[in-house]
């Protein structure tokens, strides 16, 4: 699979905890370990958004989280893609009636990508990725 | 608990969350930094609330399980099975033997899996990754073993009120024998690298101290507590599901090393025999697996009838692998959903702990001694300096490789 111009460097991948449970973060570090390894691809979980090409956004994005999930989106640099990973993110999930949510993700930051589950497995996750990459690649080829 | 006051001399302040970029949850400290000693520790939680108590009100009790198993992922087999027990209290309802069995196996599964978890990210914040790689490979066994068994890798959904939704047949007793054998094996290995590694014991030896009198006074649970030497477990004391019919007794670090210090290698210490105890649980728990029925009342809509009409309260306890899990329950004539429920997690009474611990210690070992507690929350992501007016900002980057230059240069000294 070829990679996009913009992107065609190592996938670089920031986490936010938007409120989540602590399934998917796991998830998402079971995802970094030698069993799935996806470093082999470049993909590796950095520290800052300044540094990030993606960002992973897991939880409902509680009322509090919501100006600093905001601040991380708009440190990451373009061109930079967003996905959501975990039900709570995409519909708020099981704690979809709650009075603290001011999400779910997509009505705090766009979302290019979701990754469903509860919490989705790591191969779901590696998945979305390699969505995401394809999507890249249509919008330039568009352009 | 926190101010928004900004000083612009000695002592700096720092502040640490709410977001971050490695694990777990939400939350904001507030250091008071003179030179490289921390002088003063604030903390400010509640990013992380999702209303769940309240939601719980307009659910019915089958909906509320899933609810419960979702306040924390890694602790999803303790807060479900507390609620369970909180609410057959509340209505009278006995679980059958074997269920109790099928529980602890269960809750002893994820005491596994959470302690190896935590062993990882206590490696990585002092910058021994290839630790970090190892245990979480060996934590991929338990999770193949948890999903062979509960068809889940995370949030099993295998509690049910008054029982458990599968059994564990004698043909998958081989399976899980084997995977046991495979951890009686590697805790050896694991021992050796912890505990013979003459860095990570310089930088965990002293490090984070907490007294016995403290931890009695700040009322913290779980290995935090039994790390400074206090032998309370309520698996010991307050026996419950099939805890009763085991040899179970509360681990202290004096078991090994003939004396408690109350610093981070205790706590270590703790997990790692607390993994070996867990592999004994089970292994006992196969071997005495008792016959019977699974469920109390099998029919979801007779239950929730039986549960409609009951009137109480109730509560549960449970040794979740951070400490002491807490629900109370009340239940309500002709409603639903119950009137009432609270839940105490380990994490918040131990939050405390933590202002004792960093008191005097440096700004390298705060990633190691918040880890030190296995907080549901962590975080070591973004500190903003403030030092005469200007402003620099530390990633969590920036604080890991503070903390693993302290490590090589204990190394090389």
């Amino acid at each position: 699979m070829s990679i996009s111009k913009t992107l065609n460097k190592s996938l670089w991948v920031y986490h936010v905890n938007s409120g989540s449970c602590n399934g998917c973060e796991i998830e998402i570090v079971a995802t970094l370990t030698p069993r799935y390894d996806p470093e082999r691809f470049g993909i590796k979980l950095v520290g800052t958004p300044r540094h990030a090409d993606v960002i992973l956004i897991t939880g409902p994005v509680t009322k509090k989280m919501k100006e600093k999930v905001l601040r991380v989106y708009h440190q990451t640099p373009d061109p930079k893609l967003v996905m959501v990973i975990g039900a709570c993110g995409i519909s708020g999930g099981p704690f979809y009636e709650s009075y603290t949510l001011a999400g779910p993700v997509d009505d705090v930051v766009p979302v290019d990508v979701y990754v469903p589950g509860c919490p989705p497995r790591p191969e779901a996750i590696i998945f979305g990725v390699v969505t995401a990459l394809k999507k890249l690649e249509e919008i330039q080829s568009k352009k | 608990m926190a101010t928004s006051e900004t000083k612009t001399h000695s002592p700096i302040k720092t502040v640490i969350g709410p977001i971050h970029p490695a694990l777990k949850e939400p939350i904001k400290f507030i250091f008071e930094i003179e030179g490289e000693k921390i002088s003063k520790v604030d903390l400010a939680p509640g990013h992380n609330h999702r209303g769940l108590e309240w939601m719980a009100t307009r659910r019915n009790p089958v909906q509320i399980l899933y609810v419960a198993e979702r306040i924390c992922g890694i602790c999803s087999i303790a807060h479900s099975l507390t609620f369970c027990r909180a609410i057959e209290q509340a209505a009278a309802i006995e679980t059958p033997a074997r269920a109790d069995y099928v529980r602890t196996i269960f809750a002893e599964l994820e005491r596994i899996h959470s302690h190896l978890l935590w062993a990882g990210v206590a490696a990585l914040e002092l910058g021994f990754d290839t630790l970090f790689y190892k245990t979480w490979e060996v934590r991929e066994d338990v999770m193949d073993l948890l999903e062979y068994l509960s068809g889940n890798r995370v949030n099993y959904g295998i509690m049910q009120i008054g029982g458990v939704r599968r059994d564990i047949t004698p043909a998958q007793h081989p399976r899980i024998r084997k995977s046991l054998l495979n951890y009686t094996i590697l805790f050896d290995e694991l021992v050796n690298m912890f505990l013979e590694d003459s860095v990570l014991r310089m930088r965990c030896r002293d490090t984070g101290l907490l007294t016995r009198e403290e931890a009695l006074q700040l009322c913290t649970v779980g290995p935090t507590q039994r790390a400074s030497g206090v032998a309370a477990d309520v698996r010991q004391d307050n026996p419950y599901c099939a805890y009763g019919d085991l040899r179970v007794k509360a681990v202290t670090p004096d078991q090994l090393l003939d004396e408690v210090r109350g610093d981070v290698f205790d706590r270590i210490i703790v997990r790692l025999l607390e993994v070996k105890q867990s592999v004994d649980i089970i292994a006992q728990c196969l071997e005495t697996l008792p016959d019977g029925p699974l469920l109390a009342i099998p029919k979801i809509m007779v239950l929730l009838n039986h549960l409609k009409k009951a009137e109480g309260e109730g509560i549960g306890r449970h040794e979740a692998p951070r400490g002491e899990v807490f629900h109370y329950l009340r239940l309500t004539a002709d409603r639903e959903s119950p009137a009432a429920w609270k839940v105490k997690a380990s994490t918040y009474s131990n939050l405390l702990s933590w202002i004792k611990m960093l008191q005097g210690e440096q700004v390298a070992d705060i990633p190691i001694i918040v880890a030190s507690v296995d907080p549901c929350i962590s975080c070591t992501d973004r500190v903003a300096v403030i030092k005469q007016g200007k402003t620099a900002v530390y990633t969590q980057e920036d604080l890991r490789r503070i903390s693993r230059e302290k490590t090589r240069r204990l190394r090389q000294g």
